[in-house]
């Protein structure tokens, strides 16, 4: 598979997600500069953390106006699967190819630690390899990660199953006292009507080696995989 | 300026440090940004217009900011 993952003036977590996809899972990666008007064969690509342009007005404002977003935006467009994370999240929220916004933490402060996820859905092309309702452990790092959104849109979300990830205890209980940021009904990622992108807080990048604590992250990768392959049998069978 | 619908955290922590400082009174604060843009040339209608279109697009997130400008 082709991944691609795109750099901002401000990205910082763009070489760890390269990490992960090239030489954890051996995909083919490259990265994507800001300025660039074209994603070329990339499958899959992924906005990646960081403070893009300085988060500057807010964050993730001024990227989604860049040449590689609108490049993104028509990928998007045409069905290609789209991976916000962290910052990334908050840069599709703003170009919206997601709904709603993340807003500053609850508490204030920037929050920078391992956390527990429920996957709340296997249906989406980032979640199949999970089984539903497994609990992740994957670290948080962001002070704007509260998620927010009209009560009507959260509705929404729900009855379209596309919240994929909400905040939990380690045994999967969504309670208050799990919720790191104060984000609307524990959400810690969702995706588009599509399906096809997905924004989330959390960083399976920096999850997906034992070296690094955990490799529950490397799931979210795995099912991008999975997904890829099924859909290359898909298009067998049709022949 | 947030809207009412969105927790302001800062709001409510600057909110807490006037009570603490004996200010009373104080039902609510919130938080938003102000900016000044020199503008130049064109009609004042044209300039609502386009700062407006600004406000909507860029300046503001109208997921959970109100806005509001005049022109000097």
């Amino acid at each position: 598979m082709n991944f691609g993952v795109i750099q901002f003036p401000g990205s910082n977590c763009d070489q760890d997600a390269y990490h992960a996809l090239a030489d954890i899972l051996g995909q083919h990666t490259r990265y994507i500069w800001h300025k660039d008007t074209t994603l070329g064969d990339v499958d899959c690509v992924v906005v990646p953390g960081g403070f893009s342009y300085g988060d500057y007005l807010r964050t993730g404002a001024i990227a989604c106006f860049s040449p590689a977003m609108k490049a993104v935006i028509a990928h998007a467009e045409s069905g290609g699967l789209v991976l916000g994370i962290c910052n990334g999240f908050q840069i599709l929220c703003e170009a919206h190819l997601l709904p709603g916004a993340l807003i500053r933490n609850r508490g204030l402060k920037f929050r920078c630690e391992h956390i527990h996820v429920r996957v709340e859905t296997t249906a989406s092309p980032f979640t199949n390899a999970c089984r539903k309702g497994q609990v992740l452990r994957i670290p948080i790092a962001h002070g704007e990660g509260s998620y927010f959104a009209e009560p009507s849109v959260i509705e929404q979300l729900k009855r379209e199953d596309r919240i994929l990830l909400r905040y939990c205890t380690k045994d999967g209980a969504i309670t208050d006292a799990a919720n790191p940021n104060g984000s609307l009904d524990n959400i810690a990622g969702i995706c588009n009507e599509r399906r096809n992108v997905f924004g989330l807080m959390p960083h399976p990048e920096r999850a997906s080696e034992l070296l690094l604590g955990s490799e529950d992250g490397k799931l979210i990768f795995n099912s991008i995989l999975q997904h890829a392959k099924a859909g290359r049998h898909e298009a067998v069978s049709v022949r | 300026m947030p809207k009412k619908t969105v927790l302001d955290p800062q709001g409510k922590t600057v909110k807490h440090a006037l009570e603490s400082m004996d200010f009373k009174g104080i039902k609510d604060v919130r938080i938003g940004k102000f900016m000044e843009i020199e503008l130049e040339g064109g009609n004042k209608a044209e300039l609502q217009k386009k700062i407006d279109e600004a406000c909507h697009k860029l300046l503001s997130n109208p997921v959970i900011e109100e806005y509001t400008f005049e022109i000097q």
